[in-house]
């Protein structure tokens, strides 16, 4: 019961303000992420560009906006995803939104932000209930919603994500909209996603010092997969792996709900590291390495390939060493292997094989290593792909690389969000006790 | 080795100098988001500058010996303007007027040339010329040159109407034109007399025409009771004509005159107020003849 309690009013209250901001037709996406903050500035207008015609499906939002400001600077102060140097943090945060800001030539208030840290922990919950008429009302389903026993998910964690993802009407399973039916017994299943809160409450408290409001949070896992993965993917059941620069998060969708995630505490940055120790070269000049020339599947030529290492030292033997492109995949497969086996191994703690559909879509700004598409088959099986975000209106073209899924996934869950716990009226005699102990408090406190 | 350590340090700072932080401090991210706000940037770009002129101005006005000052100089700079030689008016002109009008033109203006045609009121010299009697109608214009021009359109006496101690001209309208010395200088108009005869000169001018035949023996027309007309002749001769279809009383007197010389005899007075009921009153030679005739005998 303590979910209905205090985490009820403030998500509700975000979802209002994500109403506000999408009325008053601009909102910021901000993607805190370990290497890199990237900021969106939507415009919602209320203008459908796609018309429906022949051959064009339901659209899921991502026709509503535009994206009139896009800024992207290195992120600081963030390890594993989660805030570790507050200050450094609203730096970098400013730094985006200013930026984004002068491209859009305008002031954005509503910030609507994704998180990959905070260690993730997902819950499958169920609940059923008798309904009280014929057919099932809204009442109903969040009695029945409100009949999932919360397990104790300890004391400093806050549930992140609460989503139906699946109604029972006595025999039939698998309704994805059970009003209006006729039945006698609701069940439901209910899938919970609670995070670290101090996490949370870094993050709120970095944006509130750069003057701006939550209009909602999400995981970056989760939305990374809304982003990445093609409709039928998410319909058949599919595994989103977002390799992040601190941390791979990863989410299981099937029939279009997210009902796993989770993430592994590696990422590009550890591959840094390794090439920064390995080579005993700086962190920059590691990083510019692994863009330029990283991999992870050697071939004879690299072996003839030397890369200038650099450096400004200021000692010259140090500065003028070499490395063969081999040495260099040496150093960093057997980080990426070890990523990938984490996540295979997160997967099968899942139970990812008894899916129906064993599609593994990678994307994330770490899944752009050339010869991850034919590592990554070897370990987590044949059906591997590098997923890049779904296109939107107006994301510039140096947006659009598998790095921005998150921040692509966020604006069309911005858009377009899916049906939470506390987007169901709470049953009024789940309410009333709070309000009668407020009561009761006030009146020991005035008389 | 020191030395070279500290060289080497040195030269590696001055190489690479100390990067700024790219991220915008508090203050300029504050300032920064408010001068994005719409209301901001149009008071910046419109109430802004609005504001500082008003205030400088009003700064400015709000000394009294500064605000006279400027009057001054502008009441200077006008005046300047105004006298330049290109606005000067130095001559008046009358034309169509006859000298006497032309004089009380003159005399009604009263203008000290040379002056400027700022100061020169057009609408109001045309009102004064036209209260004269004798103008009909004016036209003021400053010609190039520096001429002020008055065209005058003057009003035609057509009768002279003696009134108690004065005869004085009227035109067809029955608007006072001049006053006349001697009624002899004027023999060619018709007199008219009486209260009111200034009102109904139109009718008075159209029985002038109708008693065209009697030209030389008509004296006047006399308004009566301000309602009707007599006409009158020499030999104390009277014709009294009706208030209405006064010139058709007129005319049948005329027709009498003619066919059996009506006017020709010892009448006094020819009644026709009642044209139904004509009256004949003899003068007072003929009553005496008729006594003498042997009236009484019949």
């Amino acid at each position: 019961m303590r979910m209905l309690n205090d985490l009820y009013q403030s998500q509700r209250s975000m979802r209002a303000m994500r109403q506000a901001a999408i009325q008053r037709g601009v909102v910021a996406i901000l993607d805190v992420g370990t290497s890199k903050i990237a900021c969106l500035i939507l415009k919602f207008d209320g203008r459908e560009r796609v018309t429906s015609g022949e051959g064009i499906g339901a659209m899921a939002g991502q026709t509503k906006f535009r994206v009139i400001g896009a800024a992207t600077t290195r992120s600081r102060g963030i390890e594993l995803g989660e805030t570790c140097a507050v200050q450094e943090t609203e730096r970098a945060i400013r730094t985006a939104v200013q930026a984004a800001q002068k491209m859009a030539n305008c002031r954005v208030d509503h910030v609507i932000a994704c998180l990959s840290g905070g260690q993730p922990r997902s819950y499958g919950l169920a609940g059923q209930v008798n309904i009280a008429g014929d057919v099932v009302t809204e009442t109903d389903i969040a009695h029945a919603l409100a009949a999932c026993d919360v397990p104790d998910y300890g004391a400093d964690r806050e549930i992140l994500h609460a989503q139906p993802v699946n109604f029972a009407l006595d025999h039939r399973s698998g309704l994805i909209d059970p009003r209006d039916q006729i039945g006698q017994r609701l069940a439901c299943d209910l899938h919970m996603l609670t995070v670290d809160t101090p996490v949370i409450e870094n993050l709120i408290y970095c944006l509130r010092r750069c003057d701006l409001e939550l209009a909602g949070l999400a995981l970056s896992s989760y939305v990374s997969g809304i982003a990445a993965l093609v409709e039928d993917e998410q319909e058949l059941g599919a595994a989103c792996v977002d390799m992040g620069g601190g941390t791979a998060g990863l989410s299981i969708f099937m029939k279009r709900h997210m009902i796993y995630a989770d993430t592994v505490r590696l990422g590009g940055v550890h591959v840094t590291q390794d090439i920064s120790k390995g080579l005993q070269i700086g962190v920059a000049a590691a990083e510019r390495l692994k863009t330029f020339h990283g991999g992870v599947v050697a071939t004879g030529m690299d072996d003839r390939e030397m890369i200038e290492i650099g450096g400004e030292t200021g000692d010259w033997e140090h500065d003028r060493r070499t490395v063969s492109r081999a040495e260099l995949i040496g150093i960093m497969r057997p980080r990426v292997e070890e990523i990938l086996e984490e996540v295979r191994e997160r997967l099968d703690a899942a139970g990812f094989e008894h899916l129906p559909s064993q599609q593994i879509v990678l994307t994330g700004g770490a899944s752009q290593i050339p010869g991850l598409d034919t590592l990554a088959p070897k370990i987590l099986g044949q059906q591997v792909r590098i997923g890049r975000p779904l296109r939107v209106h107006g994301l510039p073209q140096a947006a659009t690389g598998t790095s921005f899924a998150s921040a692509v996934g966020l604006s069309l869950f911005a858009a377009h969000p899916q049906d939470e716990f506390w987007d169901f009226e709470m049953p009024a005699d789940l309410g009333a006790p709070r309000s009668l102990r407020r009561a009761m408090k006030w009146f020991k406190s005035n008389w | 080795m020191r030395q070279m350590i500290q060289f080497r340090s040195k030269r590696a700072k001055a190489a690479r100098p100390e990067r700024r932080d790219p991220a915008p401090s508090r203050l300029s991210y504050k300032l920064n988001r408010m001068m994005l706000r719409p209301w901001v940037r149009r008071f910046l770009r419109h109430g802004l500058p609005v504001l500082i002129v008003v205030s400088g101005v009003v700064f400015w006005a709000s000394d009294q010996g500064r605000r006279d000052d400027a009057m001054d100089r502008l009441a200077e700079v006008r005046r300047q303007i105004e006298e330049r030689p290109e606005f000067m008016v130095r001559l008046m002109s009358v034309e169509d007027a006859t000298p006497s009008v032309a004089s009380d033109i003159r005399e009604v203006l009263s203008i000290d040339f040379p002056v400027s045609s700022f100061d020169l009121d057009l609408s109001g010299l045309q009102e004064a010329v036209e209260t004269l009697d004798a103008v009909a109608e004016a036209s003021v214009r400053i010609r190039s040159g520096g001429v002020l021009e008055i065209e005058v359109e003057e009003r035609v006496p057509s009768v002279i109407w003696r009134d108690e101690d004065a005869l004085v001209l009227l035109d067809m309208t029955g608007h006072p034109v001049a006053t006349l010395e001697a009624r002899t200088t004027r023999s060619d108009l018709p007199l008219i007399a009486g209260v009111g005869a200034d009102i109904a000169v139109a009718e008075a001018l159209e029985l002038f025409e109708a008693a065209e035949p009697i030209r030389d023996r008509l004296r006047g027309f006399l308004r009566v009771s301000e309602r009707r007309w007599d006409v009158v002749l020499d030999r104390d001769q009277r014709i009294m004509l009706p208030e209405g279809a006064a010139i058709t009383a007129l005319e049948k007197v005329m027709a009498l005159d003619r066919a059996q010389n009506l006017l020709e005899r010892d009448l006094s007075v020819v009644d026709f107020r009642n044209p139904g009921r004509p009256v004949l009153r003899l003068g007072q030679g003929a009553v005496d003849l008729l006594f003498d005739t042997g009236f009484q005998s019949e």
